[in-house]
């Protein structure tokens, strides 16, 4: 299949969840406007509750309560392809490994692409285990498959390696990028993590606090050599801070979107 | 999957002591009305071989078997639709409250005075009986299913077929077969009762029967042959289905 990957264009005036009677609607994002251009590596940050997931959530058509408009450029008619990697793997508990990513495909798929891919991000071993006997990385690995699955056009991606360990974290990295070099599509992740944001991006959009919108839109030009300094980042972290006004913090592993913003 | 050798020595233990108190007590007591074991298990032979047992046998089965499916498959449905949706809930949360404390006795006697002595009434009255009980456990299923999964095949477009066969009729696994072994335990008490008030076969009315010509020895043996039926659904239908379905938990 050709590479061809989408434009995004992100117009969102309102998103508000109004929440079980009685309780107070929380606006989640507001005046959030984005262009992510194809096979962008785009890296959307901001601090807890910002509305991070919520936008995935919108681009990805499982939320469409919202007012704004959302297009996909060039639009050939068809919906785009969209593979989204979730906070948690959510692989269904009753099929294997290579059953849960086969269950994503058409029926008439191509057997012999899913086994190419299973080496590839390295599941092959585990394809006939069943998800509550995989570690966490190795979970994670199957859904970051599973999204590759489709050969998406577009791959949302939400904090997909939290709550791993440095060293998985590092190489699950290091393997997106491997796949999205050799499997075009445009990304857009979303991370707490600046150094995480700076070692994958060609651009950060730093959000506010909620009712998010955009407050920073940031080209990261590096070397990949460049990305893992401590004194590019400190810098980076400055200018975010000073175009943001709300740094994100460094390491906050705690859950996304806890507290008041999402019910 | 194996049956293990131990559990079964264990199993077959337990049923032998039975049967052993059985026949002493029924040799201490020493009466027509009261047969033992042996009398009991030779009877039902000859009732099988030369009498009408599987003629009832099978008239109570076929009965058996069309309410439960028309009881589960009505009752999931209906049980879904109200985990699924609050108002569909309120308006028929008091309806199955009242059709769950409603005796099945009162069901089956309304339905033959409505319908005559017909077998739709008896089938009728047998899954009305066992309808709210589905109902009720497959709403309680329908309020566990996982939204993050199901999120997680609406963003892969997996279509309503799939999504169903995949994502969440495996969540309600559980739930349908707690309401299969609590429903044919329920059914199968059921049925004879509707049978002995107005059906000319089946398992009830051969019961009745016995009872008026106090024909302990036929009487027991045709209950026990319902009970092996039971049993062998039990053993080899339920217990390996859920072992199947469970292959995946740790």
């Amino acid at each position: 299949m050709a590479p061809v990957t989408i434009g995004v264009s992100i117009e969102i005036y309102e998103k508000t969840y109004r929440g079980r009677a009685g309780a107070r609607p929380v606006t989640a994002l507001r005046n959030l406007s984005a262009c992510v251009a194809p096979s962008e590596f785009c890296v959307i940050t901001g601090p807890s509750g910002c509305g991070k997931t919520t936008l995935l959530n919108i681009i990805a058509g499982l939320d469409r309560d919202f007012t704004g408009a959302l297009s996909f450029e060039p639009s050939d008619g068809g919906a785009p392809r969209i593979g989204y990697v979730f906070q948690s793997p959510r692989l269904l508990p009753w099929r294997t490994v290579r059953e849960n990513i086969a269950l994503v495909l058409a029926r008439n798929a191509d057997r012999a692409e899913l086994e190419g891919l299973l080496t590839d991000v390295e599941v092959a071993d585990v394809a006939d285990a069943y998800p509550a006997q995989l570690s966490g990385g190795m979970a994670r690995r199957a859904a970051l498959a599973r999204a590759f699955a489709i050969a998406p056009d577009l791959l949302l991606m939400d904090e997909p390696f939290l709550s791993l360990d440095a060293a998985a974290a590092d190489r699950l990295r290091s393997l997106l990028l491997r796949l999205v070099s050799t499997r075009p599509a445009t990304v857009l992740f979303v991370t707490h993590d600046l150094a995480e944001a700076v070692e994958l991006a060609d651009r950060i959009l730093v959000l506010s606090p909620a009712p998010g919108r955009v407050v920073a839109d940031m080209p990261i030009a590096l070397a990949r050599t460049q990305r893992r300094d401590r004194d590019t980042l400190a810098a980076l972290r400055a200018e975010l801070a000073r175009l943001g006004g709300h740094p994100t913090e460094p390491c906050s592993l705690n859950g996304a979107c806890v507290g008041s913003a999402i019910p | 999957m194996a049956w293990f050798p131990a559990a079964l020595a264990g199993r077959a233990a337990s049923l032998l002591f039975l049967l052993a108190i059985w026949e002493a007590a029924a040799w201490f007591a020493h009466s027509r009305l009261f047969p033992g074991a042996g009398a009991v298990l030779a009877t039902l032979v000859d009732e099988a071989v030369h009498g009408d047992l599987l003629h009832h046998l099978g008239a109570t089965l076929a009965r058996v078997s069309v309410a439960f499916a028309l009881a589960m498959a009505l009752g999931t449905a209906i049980g879904l639709a109200m985990g699924h949706s609050r108002a569909v809930d309120t308006l028929l949360d008091s309806w199955v409250v009242l059709l769950l404390n409603l005796p099945a006795l009162v069901i089956a006697v309304l339905l033959y005075i409505w319908l005559g002595l017909t077998e739709a009434a008896a089938v009728g009255a047998v899954t009305l009986s066992k309808l709210p009980s589905v109902v009720v456990t497959l709403r309680e299923g329908a309020r566990t299913l996982d939204h993050d999964l199901a999120d997680m095949a609406k963003s892969f477009h997996l279509g309503v077929w799939r999504t169903l066969r995949h994502v969440t009729l495996p969540q309600l696994s559980p739930f349908f077969l707690v309401a299969s072994r609590t429903g044919l335990a329920l059914i199968w008490k059921i049925v004879l009762v509707v049978e002995l008030l107005g059906r000319p076969d089946g398992i009830g009315y051969a019961i009745q029967v016995f009872f008026q010509l106090f024909d302990v020895r036929r009487l027991i043996a045709y209950a026990l042959a319902f009970v092996a039926v039971v049993l062998a659904v039990e053993w080899g239908v339920l217990q390996p289905l859920e072992r199947r379905l469970a292959r995946w938990r740790r």
